[in-house]
């Protein structure tokens, strides 16, 4: 049976990883590739790696940061953060990169995710929606970070990118975000029965039930979590076992 | 041991090296006829689509070359499909080593079929060491049916070939390069073949 996936995500600037990132048994955490291995290794299902980098220099220490990983780990990863061509792309894969994920630039040029699609496949097109909800609005999708509000509705956005050929969305509902109070439930169902691809949960995992509540009731494929995992205030083998328990498939 | 990944253009050919590199193993990246004809073993990559894939083939008279090779071929997911005869993939005709058509998921399920999926009926030297059952990563819109070439299967909803071989042919739907300890050792076996 196919199970859901489980996805530590890590923030890279310069070739680093960001956050305060705490462990005992790890020579450098803020090693992006000692960090990935040691992920692997508690049975991360994927990882994803989001490049905050502004700069062109940062840019290029994260392609050679991508061949390092690739080089290293043996799961598939996601690579995202400022990617706006099919050049960006086609250097993130060539490294080694599984996926790109992209999100700002997809907002921008709807006719990128079409693009890429085609050059290399949906299968390796991952777009990713920051939404946030308030009663005037609804679920809006918002660009640059968060910091803009665009025109679109969550759910019709991510049909839009499903149909431009998307292969995977990656919702994090800003709302949740930071909270450990648990997924946004509600828009998550709502997209992941929208579209016709799978959809990773993202913002707001707090709790072992809080993973669980995402597949059980709103039918995601898989989650993503940073600080939770990075503060080790929950183990990825851990949280496994228990989803095992709820009757959730798993790969263990 | 002369080790050769088919490039060209279309193929994940920086994971799978990396991944034998892993095992130990250097291997030569290549689209050239004569190189890959004097490999001991040739491991044939593939992502994207299947019609802009066999446009690459060609290009290289790669689609020549391919079904004349005796040593042991191992093709990787798309590189599976391309053994075939015919894809619903743009209705495109494929290299026809294997007599077999590539259809599209038609299910209920969310496709892509993306993620970690069992394997099953494990029936080949391939699988040497690897449980039943035991997980490894998919990621493909299109499926190959079961058939008389099938040496292992997965469900989604319905069992396919994960995995088939025809003569000095094998090939996995699968990502052996990206599913942990189990993808290391089908390389392992395939390299041991």
């Amino acid at each position: 049976m196919l199970t859901k996936r489980i996805i530590p995500c890590l923030d890279i600037k310069d070739g680093r990883t960001v956050k305060g990132v705490q462990f005992e048994n790890i020579r450098d955490a803020g090693d992006p590739v000692e960090l990935a291995k040691w992920y692997a290794e508690q049975g991360a299902d994927e990882l994803v790696f989001l490049d905050i980098t502004a700069t062109n220099e940062g840019r290029k220490t994260f392609a050679q940061l991508v061949r390092d990983i690739a080089r290293h780990i043996d799961i598939p990863f996601t690579v995202g953060g400022g990617i706006g061509s099919v050049a960006d792309v086609e250097v993130l894969l060539q490294n080694g990169a599984d996926k790109v994920s992209i999100n700002s630039s997809a907002i921008k040029t709807p006719q990128l995710v079409e693009e890429l699609a085609r050059h290399f496949g949906s299968q390796c097109v991952t777009v990713a929606i920051d939404t946030k909800y308030t009663e005037a609005t609804g679920w809006k999708v918002y660009t640059r970070a968060g910091t803009v509000e665009t025109e679109h509705q969550t759910v019709d956005w991510a049909k839009q990118v499903v149909d431009l050929g998307a292969g995977e969305i990656l919702l994090t509902s800003m709302n949740n975000d930071g909270t450990k109070a648990g997924f946004a439930l509600d828009i998550t169902g709502k997209v992941a029965n929208a579209v016709t691809v799978p959809v990773i949960a993202s913002g707001g995992a707090g709790s072992m039930e809080h993973f669980a509540n995402a597949f059980l009731q709103a039918n995601a494929d898989a989650a993503l979590a940073a600080s939770l995992f990075h503060f080790r205030e929950l183990g990825v083998a851990e949280l496994k076992q228990y989803l095992k328990q709820q009757g959730i498939a798993v790969r263990i | 041991m002369n080790l050769v990944i088919v490039d060209y253009k279309a193929g994940n050919v920086q994971s799978v090296q990396f991944a034998l590199e892993r095992l130990g193993v250097q291997a030569t990246l290549s689209s050239d006829f004569e190189t890959i004809k004097a490999a001991d073993k040739v491991i044939f990559p593939g992502v994207g689509q299947a019609a802009s894939a066999m446009a690459q083939l060609k290009a290289r008279n790669l689609d020549k070359l391919l079904p004349t090779l005796e040593q042991p071929f191992f093709g990787v997911c798309l590189g599976m499909q391309l053994l075939c005869q015919h894809s619903e993939e743009g209705d495109t005709e494929l290299l026809n080593i294997i007599p077999l058509t590539v259809k599209h998921f038609e299910t209920e399920l969310k496709v892509p079929h993306m993620g970690w999926n069992q394997l099953e009926q494990l029936n080949s030297p391939l699988f040497n060491g690897v449980p039943e059952k035991d997980f490894v990563y998919y990621v493909h819109s299109y499926y190959v049916p079961l058939s008389d070439y099938t040496i292992a299967q997965t469900s989604y909803p319905e069992p396919f070939s994960a995995a088939l071989q025809y003569k000095n042919f094998y090939a996995a739907q699968f990502h052996p390069e990206k599913s942990g300890a189990a993808g290391s050792q089908i390389l392992k076996n395939f390299l041991a073949l």
